[in-house]
């Protein structure tokens, strides 16, 4: 037998603050993004449930943490991200993209407003890239600063809150900090800064803290009975049950974020404005409507359909998977694909093709499985 | 009845005329949980090295290779209803398929018990 996943270039790979606990934990590991990276330890689908039952510790160290400021610092970002800043108040964070002048998605991305900067958290197979475009197009007056000497930890799952909240200190309650807020707290005597949010549909937090501190941090919190050490692997099948998309599969510079369904990211006031690179083509496909949209698909039977699969709507091709795995919480294929927008209408009768067989799939809304966001009492 | 291994980590006992194959324990360790296994139709001519069946975890596809070349008698449809199998029981259950032996010289590139071993303990 052999793998069919293709191996990431051959380049030195890097190793990331948490490497050697990983391996402790008995974790596999793999390369992604240019680092070694724990895929799994027990399991996939034992850390996948465990997740969505109790609570999964995450190593998103990989993840670029930058820091802008500078005077004019708001403009600035808005003559490049479709965001409203004016409305992004003190310790909330909001979603965003990076496009390019053709409106293709270079990445997408989590910015915070921080006391006198903005925080973003972009992907870790783009960071280089997004810093060289981001210091190209930001004028001389904004420093960008990359935190090469941060780690970023996600807790996620229902039990998350309960198990954090036992190591957590700071001017106000975990309980204050509802979905995608963040705020300063300590930890073990360290400072760090934690967000309400995440990348698995489950109530969670996204940790960033001093490199120096991530092993303590992370000892201390498996050493909860409500954590375990979750990898790679479960991420992307919780994020997938989510419906959340993958930049690098389900996002592309040959795509665009209203094909992607996530006008959310162009803020309203942008949408009118434009003034945000890409947006002639962004403005246009929000009048105009897109020739393709990104769809999920619940497939039948058993076997997954996977990115680069084709789907067909009788002998006509109509789209391509762009991520498909097994949902271990339905028990069933699920997929995310683009299709002719024509065939994209939720209970559309569809076929993607594997291996020369047919699997009858159906249009379904995402997330596949509900999102636990908490949003307050 | 002698069990041979391949590089490629399927394993096929042999009994007379007819071989069983399927993936080692340390196959199954490394794909992680099975869920589902596409097996050839029975009647269906497997060449030596060639594609026989295909193994999907939640992480990735993989492909199963035919350890010798002969005619697909039989498929374990027990792996139908449950691929997991293949995790719990990988060289006994979980078998894949039963084959016809076409020529048993082709035994002779294959590796034993031991040297499957430290086949897999250098890797």
């Amino acid at each position: 037998m052999s793998d069919n996943d293709t191996l990431e270039d051959e380049m030195p790979l890097g190793t990331l603050p948490l490497d050697a606990w990983h391996r402790a934990q008995g974790a596999r590991m793999v390369p992604f993004a240019g680092y070694e990276m724990p895929i799994q330890y027990e399991g996939i689908v034992a850390e996948h449930e465990w997740t969505r039952s109790s609570a999964g510790l995450f190593d998103v160290s990989h993840m670029g943490q930058l820091l802008l400021s500078g005077e004019g610092l708001d403009a600035a970002v808005e003559a490049i991200l479709p965001i409203d800043l004016s409305t992004l108040k003190l310790g909330r964070q909001r979603y965003s993209l990076l496009l390019d002048d053709n409106g293709g998605v270079l990445d997408d991305l989590m910015v915070s407003r921080w006391p006198d900067n903005l925080y973003f958290v972009v992907n870790g197979a783009t960071k280089y890239d997004d810093i060289g475009y981001l210091r190209e197009h930001l004028p001389d007056e904004i420093t960008l600063h990359h935190m090469e000497d941060h780690a970023l930890l996600a807790l996620q799952g229902p039990k998350a809150a309960d198990a954090l909240a036992r190591h957590v200190t700071g001017e106000y309650t975990l309980a204050d900090l509802t979905f995608m807020r963040f705020g300063r707290f300590e930890m073990a005597g360290h400072v760090v800064t934690i967000a309400r949010a995440g990348y698995t549909g489950e109530d969670g937090f996204e940790i960033s803290l001093p490199a120096e501190a991530a092993e303590e941090v992370a000892r201390m919190l498996c050493a909860e009975p409500e954590v375990k050490p979750v990898g790679l692997g479960a991420r992307d099948s919780l994020r997938l049950e989510a419906g959340l998309p993958l930049y690098g599969h389900d996002l592309s510079p040959e795509i665009s974020p209203i094909e992607a369904g996530l006008i959310f990211g162009i803020n309203k006031r942008r949408r009118t404005e434009g003034g945000f690179m890409g947006a002639e083509r962004i403005c246009r496909e929000i009048a105009e409507g897109t020739s393709r949209k990104c769809v999920g698909l619940t497939i039948e039977g058993r076997m997954p359909a996977r990115e680069g699969a084709d789907v067909y709507a009788g002998d006509t091709k109509v789209g391509t998977v762009t991520s498909g795995g097994f949902s271990p919480t339905l028990g069933a294929p699920i997929a995310m694909a683009y299709v002719d927008s024509e065939h994209a209408a939720n209970g559309t009768a569809l076929e993607c093709e594997v291996r020369k067989k047919r699997l009858p799939a159906t249009v379904s809304p995402m997330p596949f499985v509900p999102h636990q966001y908490y949003r307050g009492n | 009845m002698p069990r041979y291994f391949t590089d490629e980590h399927e394993w096929i006992d042999v009994e007379g005329d007819s071989a069983t194959v399927g993936i080692t324990d340390y196959a199954q360790e490394q794909l992680g949980d099975i869920v589902f296994v596409e097996l050839p139709d029975v009647g269906a001519m497997l060449d030596k090295g060639g594609d026989a069946a295909v193994v999907e975890s939640v992480k990735a596809a993989s492909d199963v290779y035919s350890p010798i070349t002969g005619e697909v008698t039989e498929a374990n449809g027990s792996l139908e209803d449950e691929p997991a199998l293949v995790n719990s029981s990988p060289e006994e259950d979980g078998w894949f398929f039963r084959m016809t032996v076409g020529d048993k010289a082709e035994f002779e590139g294959l590796m034993d018990d031991k040297a499957y071993k430290a086949f897999v303990d250098n890797l």
